[in-house]
């Protein structure tokens, strides 16, 4: 019962605080392509990897009381904040869940700014394509972005040592 | 003249219950239409276990493309001559609409579930692979077929022919909840889809809606709000659901024991070994399904055939809410108690949440996190929906998320009246 909400759990646990959901989204699809068991299904939208099922379960989470919701108005637009509750605590400790350590990841993802994990996130879906292949297609789905030459050279090395790490 | 352009001599139409006719006049969409994998679709229902619920809902997958396809095809015979609209992606545009469910399976949610698939990365398959679709789609250029597949998945670089075929407000949801309601029979999910139409303007990189056209979207999104939880969300659908995914996950782990089956599952075993070839995917629709579920009510395994029998003749589990945060414990003792009556709770105790469904209803969201629905108001800025509508904003600002727990009553209820096992199961589920 709820294994996949628990994982999430214990992704909210190592974190502490994840501000923004699009934040939220990016960091659980960057540490599925490092292999971490999570099943969120993502798909390609305006902004670039989502998953409407990691949508649904956070608001179960928060529903249920195990995840706390603080939303803050920014300009024209609401920025979303996440930690676990007590419950959520107490919850995790009683469910026996076997999931390998996200630490090392979560800290290096949390260095990063979202504009730059919505780019290594979007480099990731397009994985399947030859290199430059990958560069083109991030260019076109993400021109508005107008990402940088030293950008995009970043994220490919950090792409190299967080694959490799795992 | 080239392919692309092609005509038919005559307009063909199809009589359609929800748009009343769907015109074909392209040479190519008429053609597409003809091959085995979109005639396939008409073997997929659209609404996969809903029809042991609403007895009208058997519609297909095939009825459901035709629509999309025509509600494009409106859509863009609007958009002619406008700003923003490239007429050069017109068939672009039609042939994504009409492909965009290819990769649909039997009952796809559960088999997507159970064996780990993607339906959308099937339809890809199907539209870049050695198939009658991609034949045709190269006889247009060598790049359409990738470019629809691009479309269907949302990385085709003109983001307005994109959002046509899936945003928020997209002719895959106008179609899907007006055909829904029209085939289960519910007086909701009705909403002036000709309104919508009419106010639809396209602009650098997204369809928005005139503010003119307000009221037709806020019932738009109103018959999404009610689709969502009276048909989608139905908890006897959803019994029927996790029946047939409990189906799959025993023949799985069956065959995987080396069980000898009385009907061999050969259907099933590409998906088994997790290495299922497009050949094989298209195979199997619900009718190979539905056979393979009736001959395995005579297995001797006693937990397939009781849960195909279940599904086979609607015997379906029961239900009750449940808070997985607060019964967390009496979760824990339903699995002992379960376990002592001889039921296995593996394949008889379920909690299915709202979650586990792929439908959604509307929310603005964060920045940048999901395109939201935009009006076009009349100074020329864009406002989010929500932020101009109070309908809209009373509906998208309450989460409502649901859990439920499903058993087997009639296995319960014929333990015997002096178990203490069964006295206790009951206190657990009548609270």
């Amino acid at each position: 019962m709820l294994k996949e909400h628990a994982k999430l759990m214990a992704f909210f646990s190592e974190c502490q605080k994840v501000e923004g959901r699009k934040r939220l989204q990016k960091m659980i699809y960057i540490l599925k392509k490092c292999g971490f068991p999570f099943s969120e299904r993502y798909h390609f939208h305006f902004y670039g990897p989502y998953s409407e099922e990691l949508t649904l379960r956070v608001e179960e989470l928060n529903n249920l009381g195990l995840l706390r919701e603080e939303k803050e108005k920014k300009s024209g637009y609401w920025l979303y904040r996440y930690t676990l509750t007590e419950e959520g605590k107490n919850f995790l400790q009683h469910y026996h869940l076997d999931m390998p350590d996200m630490q090392p990841y979560i800290q290096r993802l949390n260095e990063k700014s979202s504009r730059f994990l919505e780019l290594v996130s979007t480099m990731l879906y397009f994985d399947g394509l030859a290199e430059n292949e990958i560069v083109n297609k991030v260019r076109n789905v993400k021109s508005k972005q107008n990402y940088t030459d030293e950008e995009i050279e970043e994220a490919k090395a950090f792409i190299r040592q967080i694959i490799r790490h795992h | 003249m080239a392919y692309r352009d092609e005509q038919l001599h005559e307009e063909k139409v199809f009589k359609d219950p929800v748009h009343r006719y769907i015109h074909v006049r392209d040479r190519v969409i008429w053609d597409l239409i003809g091959t085995p994998e979109f005639q396939r679709l008409r073997r997929i229902k659209q609404l996969g276990t809903s029809y042991l619920t609403f007895h009208g809902a058997e519609h297909s997958r095939f009825n459901h493309s035709l629509g999309v396809y025509e509600i494009v095809r409106r859509i863009i015979e609007n958009f002619r001559h406008r700003p923003f609209w490239n007429e050069e992606e017109r068939l672009l545009c039609l042939t994504a609409a009409l492909l965009h469910d290819l990769g649909h399976g039997p009952f796809s949610h559960s088999f997507e579930k159970v064996f780990g698939l993607d339906h959308e990365d099937f339809t890809r398959r199907i539209i870049l692979g050695n198939t009658s679709v991609n034949q045709i789609l190269q006889r247009v250029s060598p790049d359409f077929p990738k470019n629809v597949a691009d479309v269907i998945h949302k990385t085709y670089p003109n983001k307005l022919v994109v959002s046509l075929i899936s945003s928020q407000i997209d002719a895959d949801r106008m179609d899907y909840l007006l055909r829904d309601a029209y085939y289960t029979g519910v007086s909701y999910g009705h909403f002036d889809m000709e309104r919508i139409l009419r106010v639809m303007r396209p602009m650098e990189d997204q369809v928005v809606i005139k503010y003119s056209g307000m009221h037709a979207v806020e019932d738009y999104i109103m018959s999404r709000y009610q689709m969502y939880w009276q048909v989608y969300f139905h908890p006897v659908t959803r019994s029927a659901e996790v029946i047939l995914s409990k189906i799959l996950q025993r023949v799985k782990e069956l065959y995987e024991s080396g069980y000898e089956f009385h009907v061999k599952p050969v259907h099933f075993l590409s998906f088994f070994n997790q290495e299922v070839n497009l050949e094989e995917y298209v195979k199997l629709d619900e009718a190979v399904v539905l056979y393979y579920f009736q001959t395995w009510v005579d297995e001797k395994d006693p937990v397939l055939s009781d849960l195909c029998n279940r599904f086979v003749n609607r015997h379906l589990f029961k239900y009750i809410e449940f808070n997985p945060n607060l019964q967390l414990k009496q979760w824990a003792e339903l699995q002992q108690l379960f376990k002592k009556a001889g039921i296995d709770p593996e394949y008889y105790l379920e909690v299915d949440s709202s979650s586990d469904l792929p439908y959604d209803f509307y929310r603005p969201g964060e920045e940048e996190e999901r395109l939201p629905i935009h009006l076009l108001m009349p100074d020329g800025e864009l406002r989010e929906l929500s932020r101009q509508s109070d309908i809209v904003e009373s509906i998208s600002g309450k989460k409502r998320t649901d859990h439920k727990l499903y058993f087997p009553m009639d296995f319960i209820e014929g333990l015997s009246e002096r178990s203490k096992i069964k006295k206790r199961i009951l206190e657990i589920l009548h609270g």
